[in-house]
């Protein structure tokens, strides 16, 4: 078409309709606003959508855990029976004799085997430490009769929370209704209480819900995440700061980009996988030790550590540099004494931002073998230990219903340390963050 | 000694080092015969004898212990009854780890023989020598150090020039850790798949369509050998990834957009970080959420509706998986959607386009390929993300895509082939290792591409 044939359509456009243009907008434009508005609704919704699954993650973790705190009691009249406790056997005599006397004083109808196994099982199994680590403290209880609140059976500690229905038919509860009546005659003369559960916060773990404790485990994490950090730090650090400000651009420098860019994407089961085959296998280091998880730790934080500091270093303006080279400092001079100290508060931050990435990763340290059933507290690197997920991962299959509130209240525990460390670099950065 | 407090004596012997050398330094200029000029700052040759002590102990150190197991059991094996000595290597291996276990006073189950609990006293013995050699032999290498260092320093010694090229040394070393990382990471999982593949030719393991890897316990056992075809497994990695990002992109696309194209400043500055919250949830809590919370509510959900669901469904999985990668996606969006110049909006908004026109004729098309990057490095999470896997999809390999049924991933077959008893040398354990080989190379290549995408989109608009 020349140029002259435009000129004339247009013409003709214009002189034919002189207002079609403005109609063809205006007839659309009710509908492209509906599509403006549908958009931002699309939009709106998608925020929402992902505020009520937050909301829905936090709410039914903190139902369901939040009961986990406390746990029931039942007040018993102990006789430390001279008989059972003799003097020179105090550490192994029979305290459940004790616990099992005390309860048959108490509902003295109870004859036959059967109720009486049933009537000693609403009291933990555990109870027996506590008698002993009371009469191990004051040998001068044995032959008197104490007032004594032992941990109830996780199954009474249910039926208590109200997770066991009572109004169910016996044969779908775990509770018979022997022992349902035995407990509201307990509650109603004030021998059934619920108290802070002291038990989960400082014991290790245990195939008896009401024994077990996260202290094992919180200790496990604290143990990996000291050797992550000692090792993590320094060597991610150095690595940030020779990349950063020694390394000249070549292919060697570039190589080693790639592959801490990569690495930060490499699935940590991986890690898991290459702890398994390099640090159990062929160095021979200890299963289910802290000491190897803070190494694989170590390997998986490394990246955003090294990624964190870099961008630390990267904004601390050149003139400094530029100022104490001029003064006559050295190049490591320079770094060590100017740059260093102003880039660190960041690094800090990615730091402290790694190590709570490392406190809640579980899957690398499944494949080295912390996953086994630890009670003992961990004293060392190298005693065998559990981390806090790992723990909670292994509360999650087990079958007991009172298992479910502890391991919900054992998330709400692991949220409450990222809670506290990402609040922690929140303030670093707030305090220490300079513009220039 | 304990290793560890012999780490923390060498370290203070170090420090030790460092004001020893540093007085000799301070003596040299405070001596009688007038003033003499040091090469460097007295600090200097303080952390120059402190260096000279602690690099040499602690190579010793770190290789004497890395080597210490294998000789010791070497030396111990060497000792064994000639009819012990000469079983084959995997019965070897367990009577040594019997002596290991005996030695370090874990529980032994059987009754003892009297040779192997002569072989663990024998190990004890070797190990505390061990230990007792490695003391003395640091110990007195730090102190012959000191000494030699002291009588090195000199007021023309470059003890400044030196250190730092110490320490430019040791930043190399740590920079080179993540080439090292790679290395370890491919030579463990490569060496172990190519054992693994000597058993199971690759083909059936790359495109077998049956998955049911036991192994068995006696050779006469039903159904000995078992089965390694990974297809289902791969199948349903892809499926439980694909619910997620059928979940993730577009509500973490939608809420990037919406933030950054019309929210007020107040809703982007609490919507943005919340959403960031869900990224620094363990993934251990996505999964106790989606076995206990999501998974009997899609039960549930489709017993109402008339249908059949597996309790441990791809659905609940990928779901809960999808929600955790939104903030994976919405902030990689956020970036690429505001790296678009705002000339290309304000041209589009003069041609009379509405906002949701810009943004969708606009602003995406500019920002696609940074978002295709973003979503490929989603993908790449998706699959190599274990513990929601681990804890709500199945473990039995069904060749199937129907979401409501149970299906199981690589990350799960790997946990569930390693963790607990294992011998080594069985294809059973050894499957892992080619599963983990597998996994390492798609999400390796799916990350280059997408950081290859992403730098050159970056690069586009600067």
């Amino acid at each position: 078409m020349s140029s002259e044939n435009i000129e004339n359509s247009m013409n003709d456009a214009i002189n034919s309709s002189p207002s079609r243009t403005i109609d063809i907008v205006n007839r659309g434009l009710k509908r492209r606003y509906r599509a403006e508005r549908r958009f931002r609704y699309y939009g709106l919704s998608a925020i929402v959508l992902s505020l009520v699954f937050l909301a829905l993650l936090f709410v039914s973790i903190v139902a369901k855990g939040y009961s986990a705190f406390q746990q029931t009691y039942i007040r018993l009249a102990v006789f430390f029976d001279p008989e059972v406790l003799k003097q020179d056997t105090l550490v192994n005599a029979d305290y459940g004799a004790l616990v099992r006397e005390s309860l048959l004083k108490k509902f003295p109808q109870v004859e036959s085997r059967k109720d009486k196994r049933l009537l000693t099982s609403m009291v933990s199994s555990g109870s027996v430490y506590r008698l002993r680590d009371m009469v191990l403290k004051d040998p001068e209880l044995v032959g008197k009769t104490v007032e004594v609140w032992l941990p109830a059976d996780d199954d009474v500690d249910m039926l208590i929370k109200g997770h066991f229905r009572r109004d169910l038919p016996e044969s779908e509860r775990r509770v018979s209704d022997q022992q349902v009546a035995w407990i509201e005659r307990l509650e109603a003369e004030g021998r059934l209480e619920r108290k802070f559960n002291t038990t989960f916060l400082t014991s290790g773990d245990s195939r008896e819900p009401e024994l077990a404790g996260i202290w094992g485990a919180v200790s496990g994490s604290f143990l990996t995440l000291v050797i992550t950090l000692a090792l993590s730090f320094p060597i991610g650090v150095a690595a940030a700061v020779y990349l950063e400000e020694f390394a000249k651009k070549n292919r060697w420098t570039d190589l080693i980009e790639v592959n801490i860019n990569n690495l930060a994407a490499v699935p940590s089961i991986v890690f898991g996988l290459l702890g398994l085959a390099v640090f159990l296998n062929f160095f021979g280091l200890p299963r289910s030790a802290p000491l190897v998880g803070g190494l694989v730790l170590t390997l998986m934080t490394l990246p955003t550590i090294i990624i964190a500091s870099r961008s630390a270093l990267t904004s601390v303006p050149p003139s400094i540099r530029e100022a104490a080279l001029g003064v006559g400092a050295s190049k490591m001079q320079m770094v060590v004494h100017h740059v260093l100290p102003l880039a660190l508060p960041g690094m800090l931050t990615g730091t402290i931002i790694g190590m709570a990435r490392a406190l809640g990763e579980s899957a690398p340290l499944l494949m080295i073998g912390m996953v086994a059933f630890i009670v003992d507290i961990p004293k060392g690197v190298t005693d065998p230990a559990t981390v806090l997920p790992v723990q909670i991962y292994l509360w999650a299959d087990s079958p007991e219903r009172a298992f479910v509130e502890r391991t919900s209240a054992a998330i709400m525990v692991l949220l409450g340390f990222l809670v506290a460390m990402n609040a922690g670099a929140i303030i670093l950065r707030k305090r220490f963050e300079r513009r220039w | 000694m304990a290793p560890v407090s012999l780490l923390a004596i060498l370290l203070l012997l170090s420090t030790a080092a460092y004001y020893f050398g540093r007085r000799k330094a301070f003596a040299l200029v405070g001596r009688a015969e007038g003033a003499v000029k040091l090469h460097s700052r007295p600090n200097y040759y303080g952390a120059l004898t402190a260096l000279w002590c602690a690099i040499p102990a602690l190579l010793v150190f770190g290789i004497w212990l890395v080597f210490e197991t294998q000789v010791i059991t070497q030396l111990v094996v060497k000792d064994l009854p000639e009819a012990v000595r000469s079983l084959p290597p995997d019965r070897l291996n367990l009577i040594i780890n019997e002596i290991r276990n005996l030695e370090s006073g874990s529980f032994v189950s059987q009754t003892i023989d009297p040779a192997i609990q002569a072989a663990a006293n024998h190990y004890r013995n070797l190990r505390a020598t061990s230990h007792a050699g490695l003391a003395v032999t640091t110990i007195a290498l730090v102190i012959a150090a000191a000494l030699w260092g002291r009588s090195r320093i000199s007021p023309g010694l470059r003890a400044r020039n030196q250190v730092e090229a110490i320490l430019t040394v040791i930043l190399v070393a740590c920079s080179t850790i993540a080439i090292f990382t790679t290395i370890g990471i491919i030579l463990s999982v490569l060496y172990e798949a190519i054992r693994f593949f000597k058993v199971i030719p690759v083909t059936d393991f790359l495109f077998g369509l049956n998955w049911s890897p036991q192994m068995a316990i006696r050779a006469d056992q039903v159904g000995a050998s078992g089965a390694f075809g990974a297809v289902p497994v791969f199948l349903g990695t892809a499926l439980i990834s694909a619910i997620a990002m059928v979940v993730a992109v577009p509500v973490g696309l939608m809420s990037a957009i919406y933030l950054s194209e019309y929210a007020g400043k107040r809703l982007r500055a609490v919507a943005k970080p919340l959403i960031e919250v869900l990224a620094g949830i363990p993934t251990v809590v996505y999964g106790f959420f989606a076995a206990l919370t999501v998974a009997p509510f899609i039960r549930e959900a489709g017993g109402v509706l008339g249908l059949s669901v597996a309790s441990e469904s791809a659905l609940a999985a990928g779901l809960v998986m999808g929600i955790m990668i939104i903030p994976f996606v919405s902030s990689l969006s956020d970036d690429f959607i505001n790296a678009v110049p705002q000339s290309l909006r304000d041209g589009a908004y003069s041609l009379g386009a509405t906002r949701s026109e810009t943004i969708r004729q606009v602003i995406v098309p500019a920002a696609i390929p940074g978002i295709i990057g973003g979503v490929l490095l989603a993908v790449s999470r998706a699959i190599g993300e274990t513990m929601i896997v681990v804890m709500a999809a199945g473990l039995s390999a069904n060749l199937t895509v129907n979401p409501l049924k149970a299906v199981t991933t690589v990350t799960v077959q790997i946990v569930t082939l390693l963790v607990g008893d294992q011998e080594f040398d069985s294809p059973k354990t050894l499957a892992a290792f080619a599963l983990g080989l597998v996994l390492f190379i798609v999400t390796l290549c799916l990350n280059i591409i997408a950081l290859y995408v992403v730098r050159k989109y970056r690069e586009q608009y600067e």
